[in-house]
C-alpha cells in the first residue's frame, strides 16, 4: 500500500467505502448525457471504443473494394469494370487498408487497453485524443466521399511519382489521396505522443520497466516508429502537393527534380509502416499467448528487445521496395543484409511464443485459434520475405502477384488473424458480454481456409508472370484458373467477416455476461469490471508483478489518496515507477471537435486552393484559442 | 495431423503449373535459369524452415503436460532446456540468413555484370507500349520499331532502359528479371536467350489505364534469321502494289494518322506513337493486345477506345469504305 496525501481540505478516496466511492468517481469522470456530451467527451475508453468500430469499418470498406477486384479478376478479359474503376478501387483499397486501417487500429487499441492495462484513469492528453480521433474519420471520409464522386485517387497507394504528378494526373484525384496521407499523420501523431507520455508518466506505482505488459511495450515501440517515421511520408506528399498545386518541380526530372527522391521518401516511411501494422499485432499475440497457454510469458526480456530492435531495423531497409530501379549493386546488397537481418528478432518473438505454449496448458478459445492462424500464416510470409529480400530473386517477383501474396501474407496473418483473435479475447471488456464461442469457431476456419484458398495461389500466378495491378489479363496467358481460385478463396474470407460481424453483433446484445475477468488473465485491465466503469479503477492498483492478476489472486494491493471530486491521476518516474505527483487530468471539452472541423476545412481547401492553408490556419487557431483558454481553475491547463 | 495435405498440394501446384511463355520458372536463358536456380533453393530452405516451425507448434500444441499448476510457477529445469532450445533455434536462424544472403549476393554479381555486348538497343517506355530503337554504329543500320524485339540466339543483348512519360519496367521473366524505365535516368539490363523461340513480356510498373495491355515480345532466331529480319526492319516501307493497299495507303496519309506515326518511306513522320514502317510483319498489335490479322486491324482502327480504353490513340473518323482498305494497307507493311 502506498499513500499519496491529497491535500487536506479535498475529499479523499481514503475517506469513503468501496461502493460511495465508485458512485462518486464515477460522476467525476464520466460524460455527460446527450449529443454535446457525446461530441465533448474526454474518456479514452469511449474514444477508443470509437476508434477501434471506425479501423474496422473502413477494413469491411477495404475488403469490398478488394471482392470487386477480385470478381472483375475471376476471368480473363472480364467486363465487370474497366481499367478506370479498377484503378481507383484498388488505390482506394490499398489506401484504405494501410492508412486507414492499418495504422490507427493498432493506435485505436492502444487508446482503449493502454490506460486501462498501465492502471491509470484517463490517457494523457485527452483531449489531443478526441481531436485525432475526428480528424482520422473526417480524413478517411473524405477520401471515400471523392471515390464516391469519382474522383478516387487512381495511382496506387504509393503513387509514385510522375504518374500521380501534375502532367500525368490532371484533376483533383491525387490530391485526395495525398491530403488524406495529411489527415492520417495529424492523428497518427498526435496518438503516438499520448501512448508514449501515457506509457512513461502515468503507469501505476510499482509497474517498473519490466512489469509493463508485452502488449503496452508493443504500442510504446509503435508509438516511436510513428513518431520517426511518419514525417518522411508526408514530406513526400507535401512535396507532390506543391509540385501539383503550386508548380514546384521536386519530382519532375525535365527540370532538375528527381523522380527516385519520391520512393526514397515513401519508403522511408512505407517500410516502418509494415512494422506499425505488424508490432502491436505482436502485442495481441503476447498477450493472447500468455493468457491462453496460462503461463507467463518465455522470455520477456528477449521479447522486449527483439521488438526494439525490429523498430530499430524497419529504417534500415526501405530500399528493398527499389530493388529494380537501377540501384548501385553494392548498395542494393547492404539492404539484402539488412532485410535479411530482420528475420532474426522476428524469429526470437516466434520461438519465445511457441516456448510459452510448450510449457503452458493451452486452452483453445477462439482467441488462442486465431494466433495458432497467425503462426501458420505469418511465418510463411515472412519467409517469402526473404526471397524478396533477395536482389536477384526481387527482380523475377518485385510487382507481380507473389509480392501481392507475400503482403497479405504478411499482413493479413500478421494483423488482421491477430486483430480477430483480439477483438475476441477482448469483447467481453469493451461490452461486458462473450462472444459466441461456436460461431468464432466458424468464423475462424472460414477465414484460415479462405485466406489460403485466396493467396496462396497469387505466389504461383507471379511466378507465371502476372504482374499486379492489372485489370484484367488475357486467356492465353495460363493464369484463368489460379485467378478463379483467388476469387473463391475471397469470397469466402468475406463471408468469415460477415459471420464476425454478426458474431459481434448478436453478442453485443445477447451475449452471456462475461464478468471481470472471464479469461482469468493476469494483467490490470481485467482488474476492473467489463466494461470498465469512467473512472477505471475505484483505486489505483499497485503492481508488485508482471502478471498482476495471477500474483494476488485475493486482492490487490492499491495506491491511496487521489482527491475524489476532481479528475486527477498519479504521475510516476519512468523506470521505477515510484508515484511522484498527482496530476489533475482535462475536463471534457467541445472544442477539440471544432479543433478538429477547422482543420477539415483547412486541409480539404487547400486541395482547391492553396491559400487555405492561410484562412484555414486562422480558423485553426481560432479553436485551438478556445480550446486552451485558461480557465480560473489553476489546474486545468492540459 | 493437418500438416502434409497442407504442404504438399500447394508444393505440387506450383511444380505442375509454372510453365508457359511469360514465367519466371521455365527459363530459356541464362540469367532466368540462374535466377530459377536460386528461387528452388531459397525455396527448399525456407519451406524447410516453415515445416519445422509448424511442427514445433504443433507439438508444443498437442504436449500432454502436468495438471493445472500456479501460471506464474516455472521450474528451473524446463526453463534452461527451452533457453537452450530456443537459443539453438536463433542461432540456426542466423546461420540461414546469412547463407542466403552470400548465395544471393553471389547470384547478384554474375548476373549483373553486364558489357557492351555485339548488339545494343534502347527501349523506351511509353503509356502504353515499347519504342524499340536498335543501335549501331553506322547510322544507316539504326532503326526504330515496336513492342516486338528479335535477338540472335546465344547472344547477350544490352537493353538501354529510358521512359517517356511515367515509370514502366521491362519484364520478360523467362530471360531475366526486370528493370525499371524511369524518367530522366538511363538504367541497362541484358538478356540472352538459348533456344529459338517466342517470349512474352509485360511492364511491370504500373503506369496508368493500360498498364495491363502493355505487353512485349520477345523472338529469338538464329544469327542468319535475325540478320534477314534486320535488314528488312532497316528498309523503308515499299510502296504497295495491290490497288485496295493503295487506296488505304492514300487514306492514311490524309488522316490524323500521320500525326502521330511514321513510315518511313512515306511522309507520315510522327514520332509519338509507334512505328508502323513494318507493322504488318509483327506478331502483335496493341502492344500484344491483338494478334496482327487483317481483321484486328480494322477494328483497331474503328473504335482503339473500346480495345484497350485509355490508351493515348484518339478515336479518328473514317468513313465505313475506308476501313478496309486502310487495314490491308497496314497489313501489307511486312
Ligand atoms: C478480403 C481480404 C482482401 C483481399 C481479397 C485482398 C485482395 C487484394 C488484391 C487482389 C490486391 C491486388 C490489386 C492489384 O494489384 O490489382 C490487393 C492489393 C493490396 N492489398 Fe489487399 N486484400 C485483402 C485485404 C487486405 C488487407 C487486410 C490489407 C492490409 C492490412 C491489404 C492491403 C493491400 C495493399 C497495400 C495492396 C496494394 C494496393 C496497391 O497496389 O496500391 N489487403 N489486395
Ligand atoms: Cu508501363
Amino acid at each position: 500500500m502506498s499513500d499519496l496525501a491529497a491535500g487536506k481540505d479535498e475529499l479523499r478516496d481514503t475517506d469513503l467505502s468501496d461502493a460511495e466511492l465508485s458512485a462518486r468517481l464515477a460522476k467525476t469522470w464520466g460524460t455527460a448525457r446527450g449529443i454535446i456530451g457525446a461530441l465533448s467527451t474526454v474518456d479514452h475508453k469511449i474514444i477508443g471504443r470509437r476508434y477501434i468500430f471506425t479501423a474496422i469499418f473502413f477494413l469491411f470498406l477495404g475488403g469490398l473494394a478488394a471482392i470487386v477486384m477480385r470478381l472483375q479478376l475471376a476471368r480473363p478479359e472480364n467486363q465487370l469494370i474497366g481499367p478506370d474503376l479498377y484503378n481507383q478501387i484498388f488505390t482506394m483499397h490499398g489506401t484504405t487498408m494501410m492508412f486507414l486501417f492499418g495504422v490507427p487500429i493498432g493506435e485505436a487499441f492502444a487508446v482503449y487497453l493502454v490506460p486501462l492495462m498501465v492502471g491509470t484513469r484517463n490517457i494523457a492528453f485527452p483531449r489531443l485524443n478526441a481531436y485525432s480521433y475526428y480528424v482520422y474519420l473526417a480524413g478517411g471520409l473524405m477520401v471515400w466521399f471523392a471515390f464516391m464522386l469519382n474522383t478516387g485517387p487512381d495511382a496506387g497507394w504509393f503513387s509514385y511519382v510522375p504518374l500521380s504528378g501534375p502532367e500525368n494526373a490532371p484533376g483533383k484525384r491525387v490530391d485526395f489521396w495525398a491530403q488524406m496521407i495529411t489527415f492520417t499523420e495529424v492523428s497518427g501523431l498526435a496518438v503516438a505522443v499520448q501512448v508514449i507520455v501515457t506509457v512513461f508518466k502515468q503507469r501505476a506505482p510499482g509497474m517498473t520497466l519490466d512489469r509493463i505488459p508485452l502488449f503496452v511495450w508493443a504500442e510504446l515501440i509503435n508509438a516511436f516508429i510513428i513518431v520517426f517515421s511518419l514525417p518522411a511520408v508526408v514530406t513526400a506528399s507535401a512535396m507532390l502537393m506543391m509540385d501539383r498545386l503550386v508548380g514546384t518541380h521536386f519530382f519532375n526530372p525535365a527540370e532538375g527534380g528527381d523522380a527516385l527522391l519520391y520512393q526514397h521518401l515513401f519508403w522511408f516511411f512505407g517500410h516502418p509502416e509494415v512494422y506499425i501494422i505488424f508490432i502491436p499485432a505482436t502485442g495481441w499475440v503476447s498477450a493472447i499467448v500468455v493468457t491462453f497457454s496460462r503461463r507467463q510469458a518465455f522470455g520477456y526480456l528477449p521479447l522486449v528487445l527483439s521488438m526494439i530492435s525490429v523498430g530499430f531495423l524497419s529504417f534500415g531497409l526501405w530500399v528493398h521496395h527499389m530493388f529494380t530501379t537501377g540501384l548501385p549493386q553494392l548498395g542494393a546488397s547492404f539492404f539484402t543484409a539488412s532485410s535479411m537481418l530482420i528475420a532474426i528478432p522476428n524469429g526470437i518473438q516466434i520461438f519465445c511464443w511457441i516456448a510459452t505454449l510448450w510449457d503452458g496448458r493451452p486452452v483453445f478459445r477462439t482467441p488462442l485459434l486465431f494466433v495458432i492462424g497467425f503462426f501458420f500464416i505469418f511465418v510463411l510470409g515472412g519467409l517469402s520475405g526473404i526471397m524478396l529480400a533477395s536482389v536477384p530473386l526481387d527482380t523475377q517477383v518485385h510487382d507481380t502477384y507473389f509480392v501481392v501474396a507475400h503482403f497479405h501474407y504478411v499482413l493479413i496473418g500478421g494483423n488482421v488473424f491477430p486483430l480477430l483473435g483480439a477483438v475476441y479475447y477482448w469483447f467481453p471488456k469493451f461490452t461486458g458480454r462473450m462472444m459466441s464461442e461456436r460461431l468464432g469457431k466458424w468464423n475462424f476456419w472460414l477465414a484460415f481456409v479462405g485466406f489460403n484458398l485466396a493467396f496462396f495461389p497469387m505466389h504461383i500466378t507471379g511466378l507465371m508472370g502476372m504482374p499486379r495491378r492489372v485489370y484484367t489479363y488475357q486467356p492465353e496467358m495460363g493464369w484463368s484458373t489460379y485467378n478463379l481460385l483467388s476469387t473463391i478463396g475471397a469470397l469466402v474470407l468475406f463471408v468469415s467477416f460477415v459471420v464476425f460481424l454478426y458474431n459481434m453483433i448478436a453478442s453485443a446484445r445477447r451475449g452471456p455476461l462475461a464478468g471481470d475477468n472471464p479469461w482469468d488473465a493476469g494483467t490490470l485491465e481485467w482488474a476492473t469490471a467489463s466494461p470498465p466503469p469512467p473512472q477505471n479503477f475505484n483505486r489505483i492498483p499497485f503492481v508488485i508483478n508482471r502478471e498482476p492478476l495471477w500474483a494476488e489472486r485475493e486482492k490487490l494491493p492499491v495506491a491511496t489518496g487521489l482527491a475524489v471530486e476532481k479528475r486527477e491521476l498519479v504521475v510516476t518516474t519512468i523506470s521505477e515507477a515510484r508515484a511522484d505527483l498527482r496530476e489533475s487530468s482535462p475536463e471534457p471539452s467541445i472544442w477539440p471537435l471544432l479543433a478538429a472541423i477547422a482543420t477539415t476545412i483547412a486541409f480539404v481547401g487547400s486541395i482547391f486552393t492553396p491559400w487555405a492553408v492561410v484562412w484555414g490556419g486562422l480558423l485553426v487557431a481560432f479553436t485551438l484559442v478556445g480550446w486552451f483558454w485558461p480557465k480560473n481553475n489553476k489546474e486545468d491547463e492540459a | 495431423m493437418r500438416v502434409r495435405p497442407f504442404l504438399i498440394v500447394p508444393i505440387a501446384l506450383a511444380l505442375s503449373g509454372c510453365t508457359g511463355w511469360q514465367s519466371a520458372l521455365d527459363p530459356h536463358g541464362p540469367h532466368a535459369d540462374a535466377l530459377s536456380r536460386l528461387f528452388w533453393i531459397f525455396l527448399a530452405i525456407l519451406g524447410t524452415i516453415w515445416t519445422a516451425t509448424i511442427l514445433m507448434l504443433l507439438l508444443a500444441l498437442r504436449r500432454r503436460r502436468a495438471p493445472d499448476a500456479d501460471p506464474l510457477m516455472t521450474r528451473p529445469g524446463t526453463e534452461r532446456r527451452m533457453t537452450i532450445v530456443v537459443s539453438c533455434a536463433v542461432a540456426l536462424t542466423v546461420m540461414t540468413v546469412m547463407s542466403l544472403a552470400v548465395v544471393s549476393y553471389g547470384a547478384q554479381r554474375v548476373l549483373f555484370a553486364h558489357r557492351d555486348g555485339p548488339l545494343t538497343l534502347l527501349v523506351t517506355g511509353q503509356q502504353f507500349w515499347w519504342k524499340v530503337q536498335y543501335e549501331d554504329a553506322s547510322p544507316a543500320r539504326t532503326f526504330t520499331t515496336a513492342n516486338e524485339i528479335h535477338i540472335p540466339v546465344g547472344e547477350k543483348v544490352l537493353i538501354k532502359l529510358e521512359a517517356g512519360d511515367v515509370i514502366h519496367s521491362f519484364w520478360v521473366p523467362s530471360l531475366n528479371g526486370k528493370m525499371d524505365a524511369i524518367p530522366g535516368r538511363q538504367n541497362e539490363i541484358e538478356i540472352q536467350a538459348d533456344r529459338p523461340g517466342i517470349y512474352r513480356g509485360q511492364c511491370a510498373e504500373f503506369c496508368g489505364w493500360q498498364h495491363a495491355h502493355m505487353g512485349l515480345i520477345i523472338v529469338a532466331e538464329s544469327r542468319q534469321d535475325f540478320e534477314r529480319w534486320r535488314d528488312g526492319q532497316i528498309a523503308a516501307a515499299r510502296a504497295p502494289d495491290d490497288p485496295e493497299a493503295q487506296k488505304g495507303m492514300e487514306v492514311f496519309m490524309t488522316k490524323p494518322c500521320i500525326m502521330c506515326h511514321e513510315i518511313r518511306g512515306t511522309s507520315a513522320g510522327g514520332k509519338v506513337a509507334p512505328d508502323l514502317t513494318h507493322v504488318g510483319s509483327r506478331q502483335y498489335i496493341g502492344a500484344g493486345t491483338l494478334p496482327t490479322t487483317r481483321g484486328n486491324i480494322a477494328a483497331w482502327i474503328i473504335d482503339p477506345q473500346r480495345i484497350k480504353p485509355g490508351v493515348h490513340m484518339p478515336l479518328i473518323q473514317l468513313a465505313p469504305e475506308e476501313i478496309q482498305p486502310l487495314a490491308i494497307y497496314l497489313e501489307s507493311l511486312k
